[in-house]
């Protein structure tokens, strides 16, 4: 695999029940690519994180992926509503969630925390009444 | 152990994919009903015990590579969490039991 395999996904909106999908496409993806377990692991955890966010709070949004021997690159962006404070939003049990969405077992505060922990590179590009933009980067090589 | 074996060790019934569960090996397991934690502590091949019953558990533990999702206290999964659990082949099961009960009976049986 000398090229960088690019792969591009919509995430829509207000579906719950579909999240976790586009995750399981690309962990599909990787694993039959032969990628290391921890790396595929780092992947899906981040990328559901990701996932769940653009639907509970930005009303869905687009997913690239990059996939290289060297790294994966996850860029994910959405038209949503802005972070206004991203140093609270990335304290661990911050939310703005709301209380239907805690019910299903989100909104634990955990997003953006989580796809910090399991990503070795994470930069936010957000206006506020503009969208978010997150850009992950998980090495591949030990 | 399998679980299969478990499921008859802690008397519990099944809601989704009983044929599987004599090929399927269990061992450890983690007690949580938020996802983001679960996401992140269930690690492959773990049993995970929750009262969470709606569809995204399924995407959750077949993320994380879980080998069953037990549910307590006498929960039930949705009719969307079964017919997904049956696509992903997830195995789903549960009993009147609580997560401490169940956690007790696994760790005496060495899981």
């Amino acid at each position: 695999m000398a090229e960088v395999m690019k792969l591009h996904y919509t995430v829509s909106g207000d579906d719950f029940t579909r999240a976790g999908e586009t995750s399981s496409k690309v962990k599909k993806t990787l694993n039959q690519l032969g990628f290391r377990p921890e790396v595929v692991r780092k992947v899906a955890i981040s990328m559901y994180e990701a996932e769940i966010n653009m639907v509970i709070h930005a009303n869905g949004g687009t997913i690239d992926v990059d996939i290289s021997p060297e790294e994966i690159i996850i860029v994910m962006q959405d038209t949503g509503p802005g972070i206004p404070d991203i140093e609270k939003a990335m304290q661990e049990g911050y939310s703005t969630a709301d209380h239907n969405v805690r019910e299903l077992g989100f909104g634990a505060g955990m997003g953006l925390p989580n796809m910090k922990r399991y990503s070795d590179d994470m930069q936010i590009d957000t206006e506020v009444g503009k969208g978010t933009c997150v850009k992950l980067v998980i090495k591949a090589k030990e | 152990m399998t679980v299969s074996e478990i499921a008859k060790e802690l008397n519990l019934k099944f809601f989704t994919c009983e044929d599987l569960a004599a090929q399927k090996e269990a061992k450890g397991c983690y007690i949580g009903d938020l996802l983001s934690f679960a996401m992140s502590k269930v690690e492959m091949n773990n049993i995970w015990i929750t009262i969470q019953t709606n569809v995204n558990i399924v995407a959750v533990a077949t993320l994380a590579e879980a080998s069953c999702i037990l549910l307590t206290d006498g929960c039930v999964p949705d009719k969307l969490t079964i017919e997904r659990a049956e696509e992903q082949e997830m195995i789903i099961l549960g009993g009147d039991l609580t997560a401490y009960e169940a956690a007790s009976k696994l760790s005496q049986l060495g899981i």
